[in-house]
């Protein structure tokens, strides 16, 4: 589904991400672990076009994608979220999640002054699919509020939502859970696992190795910008050079 | 509401048939379209310019000139023009548009600066500083606007149908991925709104109606200058946008109300006009920051949705 094949990101020399190369497969979720700055949220950038890569290639269903603009990918079914919240703060929680169906909505702005029948009936259903979306988050009764008034939590559901509404091929995640308490990561686990279920190709960037180990087909280890293992959740975990990463770091901060 | 506001508008000159006081409301038609656009792009899409009253005076100039010099029959003069300033708008728009912030705002700012000169100095197709004078009403056959009531149908017809136009717009996926790219740049291209493209379209359709707005003022005076298109001209404009309130329709038909009838009820300080609008501008930014009708719409909606919680915990408790 998704190939990495020897991706570099530098910033102003220097590397964030040397060499990675790996495969993400369809229909199973891949885990990104990783120490903190080993430049997996810049991975995710750089494959959804936020930021350019320096070199490499990134196929998605054999297109070539590197460097591609945003909505290009977006529009070849690529969806995520972002590490620090970005909702739209000031739209209301509906809108947000249609923001989701861009793709969708085709039409030229002639056609939206004109407000014709058809597109009215299109826009009604990209209304029902968007509260369909919300309910599946439990959003159902704050649709209306404006997203900045939003608890924590419930922005970040707000985020899938508006990241799944669409249908994506590939849905990437940068720390869904971060930041919830233990009700809500077990909440939004539930809703990953049936995303899982349903066929959805994830691949999430987590720090919580409980709902790694629980949800993950496949693990990939970066650090310091390489990728120094991938495999199963145990393979993962028995790799001497992922203690070392992990542990090091860890004396390093004692 | 526009159903209201249209009825309101047909009876408005049976009760006052005061040729001045139906000038200034057609002023306020004129403006009003151009806010309008100015809002799209400004409110909704989150940019600036400070060049507005540059194409506006493009469509002004351009009816003036087509219909006035060579005699071009002033209807498809207009769409003609109007479809001229889109492309320039095009044309300035592409690598302007690269820009934001400060560097947008300076950037209309020189736009509208060469173009006020243009007018100012081509005095051999323009009239140059004395201004361009004789330029027809628009017609019907025979039946031609020419006095303040018929002027005033036609003129709130344009405006009624821009209005519409633009609340559609702006109820649509388009307008979604509009106000999602003012508020994250970032996050709606990662969504899938291709926000390059997004831009400069609603610069060139805000450019369109500035144009036609600036045609209708041609043939509705039949005298126009360049003193009309300045850069006071754009931020007056700007200040419509932001007093009626960024991003919302009926504010902009608001802010172009209140702003155009200012001076005739502050008379004595006509003098001071600049002054007044910069004061008013600056209390609205600090207490209102998105100007009067968003901001009242945004703390309500606020207020509603903190209070419906409230009681829902009230229920839970009890
Ligand atoms: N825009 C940027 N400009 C310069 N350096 C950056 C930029 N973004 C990230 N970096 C650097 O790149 C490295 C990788 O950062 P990244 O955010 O990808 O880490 P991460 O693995 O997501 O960490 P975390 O677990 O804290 O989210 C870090 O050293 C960071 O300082
Ligand atoms: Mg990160």
């Amino acid at each position: 589904m998704l190939r990495l094949d020897h991706l570099c990101k530098n910033f102003g020399g220097l590397p964030a991400l040397s060499d990675v190369s790996f495969t993400v497969p369809k229909g199973k979720v891949t885990a990104l672990i990783g120490p903190n700055g080993a430049g997996k949220s810049t991975l995710i950038n750089c494959i959804t076009g936020v930021l350019p890569a320096t070199s490499g290639s990134v196929l998605f269903k054999g297109h070539e994608i590197v460097n591609l603009a945003s909505h290009k990918i977006s529009a070849l079914g690529i969806s995520r979220t972002f590490q620090n919240l970005r909702l739209f703060p000031r739209l209301s929680v509906l809108d947000n999640v249609m923001t989701g169906l861009t793709c969708e909505g085709g039409h030229s702005m002639i056609m939206a002054m004109l407000r014709l029948p058809y597109l009215r009936h299109r826009e009604r259903q990209l209304k029902l699919r968007s509260l369909e979306a919300l309910d599946y988050f439990d959003l159902s009764d704050k649709i209306y509020w404006p997203a900045e008034i939003l608890a924590y939590g419930d922005k970040k559901r707000v985020e899938l939502a508006r990241a799944i509404v669409g249908k994506p091929d590939l849905l990437l995640l940068d720390e869904p859970v971060a930041g919830l308490n233990g009700e809500e990561t077990a909440a939004v686990g539930d809703q990953l696992k049936l995303l899982r279920r349903a066929g959805h190709t994830l691949m999430l960037v987590e720090h919580d190795m409980d709902l790694v180990m629980e949800i993950a087909d496949q693990v990939v280890v970066l650090d310091s910008g390489r990728c120094i293992a991938t495999g199963t959740a145990d393979e993962v975990r028995r790799n001497p050079l992922v203690l070392e990463a992990y542990l090091g770091r860890m004396e390093a901060t004692a | 509401m526009v159903v209201m506001l249209s009825t309101l508008l047909m009876l408005f000159p049976l009760f006052e048939d005061n040729p001045y006081t139906l000038g200034v409301t057609n002023l306020i038609a004129i403006n009003t379209i151009v806010v309008l656009g100015l809002n799209l792009f400004i409110g909704y899409a989150g940019q600036i310019s400070l060049g507005h009253a540059a194409f506006f005076g493009l469509g002004a100039y351009g009816s003036a000139i087509t219909t006035g010099t060579y005699g071009l029959p002033p209807w498809p003069a207009m769409l003609l023009v109007a479809m001229a300033v889109g492309c320039i708008a095009l044309f300035v728009g592409i690598p302007v548009l690269r820009l934001s912030g400060h560097y947008l705002a300076m950037a209309t700012l020189g736009f509208n600066f060469v173009v006020h000169s243009v007018l100012l100095e081509w005095d051999t197709l323009t009239g140059g500083p004395s201004g361009f004078s004789g330029i027809p009403y628009l017609a019907f056959g025979d039946f031609s606007f020419d006095d303040e009531v018929r002027l005033h149908y036609l003129l709130w017809s344009f405006t009624m149908i821009c209005l519409l136009l633009c609340l559609n717009l702006v109820r649509s996926g388009v307008g979604r991925g509009l106000s999602a790219l003012a508020e994250d740049e970032t996050a709606a291209a990662a969504l899938g709104v291709n926000t390059r493209l997004a831009k400069i379209k609603i610069f060139v359709l805000s450019a369109v109606m500035a144009s036609l707005a600036g045609s209708l003022f041609a043939h509705c005076y039949s005298f126009i200058s360049p003193d009309s298109f300045g850069i006071f001209t754009s931020t007056d404009m700007v200040i419509m946008v932001v007093i009626g309130g960024m991003g919302s329709i009926w504010g902009s038909l608001f802010g172009a109300g209140l702003i155009t009838l200012l001076p005739e009820w502050i008379g004595v300080f006509e003098n001071y006009k600049d002054f007044v609008h910069g004061g008013i501008l600056v209390l609205v930014l600090m207490f209102l920051p998105q100007g009067l009708i968003s901001g009242l719409k945004d703390m309500v909606t606020v207020r509603l949705a903190l209070h419906k919680q409230k009681g829902k915990q009230k229920d839970a408790a009890t």
